[in-house]
């Protein structure tokens, strides 16, 4: 499901009524707006912020230059992609490293908003960019709360410093960070217990444990599910923490996550990252002007191409482009592909950054024929990767057999290979004639199964 | 304990105020036109009513304010509240466990909403009452669930069937079946892993548990619980019908009470679903679980000091 689905979908709607207009009429801008007011309303946004939100569009949108423009339905999307960007933060905020390290990053949170879990996630996103992270675990209050840290860091790869639960978490803290300088730990991420924002006692440790260890940043991680209530508990931590930050977990539902947009407007704090899935990796830095255009169904390509560049080996791509003018792709290279492209997430939200590919939304994308199809390439031989043109009937039962599949599903397979195989020697024509024009090969550019 | 609830009430006591408490400064005395019951409709929805059920809500008093020609702002107030409230009592029933023989519970719902607390609650309760608990921990996934739910088993002297870390969820509800019908426990609640309501193959993990459960015992699971977070907005709604899609709920028990989220999402999901609240849940401790009383909860969303325990 991708993020913010349902609002996304809500205002495209809007939008698509008003690209049908040539003329726009107040009326119509009118109707278009109160309809956006609902939809961010049944995306949790809170109230108060949608009030403005409207009012700040209402304002630009009725101006002349736009009722009278070419392309009023353009103006007025492009007003509110604005809007919505600047409600979410602007531009992409990232973690305030200290000048002497070791940085110091505190996460707070109610009960089950995630905070161990991000931790983690945290910790492994710190690592995979270079720095040497430590946990330290100060949640004593949860039953097995240190427990799951240490898992956690496990599956990272990250140390987790702790003192058992008979200790103040002050005092585990101030501990932490003084075993990461003895030990050339540069961050040091400390998980703290759930709390209310209403709980005084509770809320007092916090600022004690900040007073003790001045963090650079604190971030609230909140549940992208919560409701209209996200405006007061992140008041509530604004106001006794001076939180710099906040992490948005749980968006890989079908979270509205209307939360993200009105945690900025209320506390003026940025979003830094947002949590969309349960492995550990599942963690990325949010870019306000990426979200606003997906909510608008404008695409992320710049995720997308970001994404593409983790999950491929950089010389494999350039065996791949070697391979493509030479025109000598094969099936070995078409598996090597699938496994690639597999290797960038779920399809769903590859397919949601790709501008006008969320037409296709409800398509079924069933990652099992992904999975079909490269078992169906492990059974060949060898000599059959590379020239399948001698797969014949018995070969192709054999294979059907070996990779649990039908003669059928083999015979698909082997279609849709000539069809990219052809497709790629066409490309393969075109990037040797064009001198001086090369054409970047878009290498992760054919799901095979759609 | 009990001073340990009476010390949380008072830290709460304060902050808590009625989710509509203003909505009384803001009709006292006004005149009823569009105006007010604009403004009306932005509290409900603060509320977290959803957009459906407000405008639902608003529109039975437009038409109630219409024909019975009332005048007096108050009385809309009466009338939401009155209204609320029958909206929470339909089909809303105690749940009653089956005596003289094994009632098992399963309990469900997304991550992070309470679900391994409110298991240690709900063993609490039972317990109290004279009868045999036994727990499963088929949370087989997330990091030190199995040892959270052991810990909580510890404080009440209660047994926990387990298996490994990572093993499979249905395995452990077969096997904790299995020995709650040997030592002949009255109830046994089966713990189950957070999962999001739109992750196909973990909703089908979750159906097959039910389903090695129905296997083995007619007529369980006696009932299936969605454990809901208050503070949640309208996604509950969508929580509450793929759960119920895939399990047939019996009920709801609304978490995390005690913060300044009402829970106010429940309308919405008893009027649209007419799945029932069966519990709430009002904080930390292991007395912090009361039965649901819609006349108390929809009061509590109007006054500060309607008791809602």
């Amino acid at each position: 499901m991708p993020i913010l689905s349902n609002l996304s979908e809500k205002i495209q709607q809007v939008f698509k009524k008003l690209k049908g207009k040539g003329k726009l009429t107040e009326k119509d801008i009118e109707a278009a707006l109160r309809e956006i007011r609902l939809a961010l309303l049944e995306a949790d946004v809170n109230y108060k912020v949608v009030k403005e939100f409207i009012s700040k569009i209402k304002n630009k949108a009725m101006g002349h230059e736009v009722l009278e423009s070419l392309t009023p339905a353009q103006q007025v999307i492009k007003i509110v992609n604005d809007e919505l960007t600047e409600l979410m933060g602007g531009s992409q905020s990232k973690i305030e490293l200290a000048d002497s390290p070791p940085t110091v990053i505190m996460l707070v949170g109610l009960q089950g908003s995630g905070k161990t879990t991000t931790a983690g996630k945290l910790a492994l996103h710190m690592k995979k960019s270079g720095y040497r992270p430590i946990l330290v675990a100060a949640d004593v209050y949860r039953p097995a709360a240190v427990k799951q840290l240490h898992v956690v860091g496990e599956k990272s790869g990250v140390p987790v410093f702790d003192m058992g639960t008979e200790v103040s978490p002050v005092e585990i803290a101030q501990k932490g960070i003084k075993h990461a300088k003895a030990s050339g730990f540069d961050i040091v991420l400390i998980d703290t217990a759930g709390r209310l924002h209403i709980d005084k006692e509770l809320m007092d440790e916090l600022v004690r444990i900040k007073d003790a260890v001045l963090p650079n940043e604190i971030l609230l991680v909140v549940d992208a599910m919560t409701g209209q209530d996200a405006v007061n508990v992140a008041e509530a931590f604004y106001r006794e923490l001076n939180i710099t930050g906040v992490i948005l977990s749980k968006l890989d539902g079908d979270a509205r996550g209307g939360a993200a947009l009105s945690v900025k407007a209320v506390t003026g704090c940025p979003i830094k990252y947002v949590g969309v899935g349960e492995k550990l990796d599942a963690l990325e830095p949010f870019h306000p002007e990426r979200m606003a255009s997906r909510i608008l169904g404008m695409g992320d390509v710049l995720t997308l191409i970001e994404k593409a560049q983790q999950a491929f080996d950089q010389d494999k791509a350039k065996e791949l482009e070697r391979k493509i003018k030479q025109r000598s792709f094969d099936l070995e290279d078409f598996l090597e592909q699938l496994k690639e492209f597999r290797n960038m997430g779920p399809l769903e939200e590859i397919f949601e950054m790709i501008p006008g590919m969320n037409k296709f939304k409800n398509l079924q994308l069933d990652e099992k024929e992904l999975i079909k199809a490269e078992a169906i390439i492990q059974s060949m031989t060898k000599e059959e990767r590379a020239n399948p043109e001698i797969i014949n009937s018995s070969r192709k039962r054999r294979i059907a057999m070996g990779s649990g599949t039908t003669v059928q599903d083999v015979n698909r397979l082997l279609k849709q290979f000539s069809q990219v195989q052809m497709m790629i020697n066409r490309m393969g024509a075109f990037s040797g004639k064009k001198k001086g024009r090369k054409m970047k090969l878009p290498n992760w550019g054919f799901p095979p199964f759609i | 304990m009990p001073e340990i609830i009476g010390k949380l009430k008072n830290r709460l006591s304060k902050t808590r105020d009625a989710l509509f408490g203003g909505l009384k400064s803001l009709v006292g005395g006004r005149k009823l036109d569009e105006e007010l019951f604009e403004e009306i409709e932005d509290v409900l929805i603060q509320g977290d009513l959803g957009i459906n059920t407000v405008l639902e809500l608003m529109e039975f008093v437009r038409k109630e304010v219409k024909a019975k020609g009332i005048n007096n702002s108050d009385e809309v107030l009466s009338l939401i509240k009155q209204k609320i409230e029958d909206i929470l009592k339909e089909n809303c029933e105690p749940l009653k466990l089956i005596s003289g023989q094994l009632n098992v519970i399963m309990v469900v719902g997304v991550n992070g909403v309470g679900k391994t607390t409110s298991i240690a609650k709900l063993a609490n309760k039972f317990k109290k009452d004279g009868k045999r608990v036994l727990l499963g921990a088929a949370d087989t996934f997330r990091a030190a669930a199995i040892e959270q739910l052991e810990e909580w088993a510890g404080r009440l002297g209660i047994e926990v069937i387990k298996q490994q870390e990572g093993s499979d969820p249905a395995a452990v509800a077969f096997d904790a079946l299995k020995a709650a019908q040997s030592r002949k426990a009255d109830v046994l609640i089966i713990d189950t892993a957070g999962r999001l309501q739109t992750k196909k193959n973990l909703m089908e993990e979750i159906k097959k548990i039910k389903r090695v459960i129905s296997r083995e015992m007619s007529g369980a699971p006696h009932e299936v619980l969605l454990v809901l977070d208050a503070t949640t907005g309208q996604n509950a709604i969508s929580q509450a019908k793929l759960f119920n899609e895939a399990l047939e709920l019996t009920g709801i028990i609304l978490t995390k009470l005690d913060g300044t989220a009402k829970g106010g999402i429940i309308v919405p999901i008893v009027n649209e679903l007419g799945i029932p609240v069966k519990f709430i849940g009002v904080g930390e401790g292991i007395e912090d679980l009361y039965e649901f009383d819609p006349a108390k909860f929809s009061e509590a969303l109007f006054d500060a000091e309607g008791g809602m325990n």
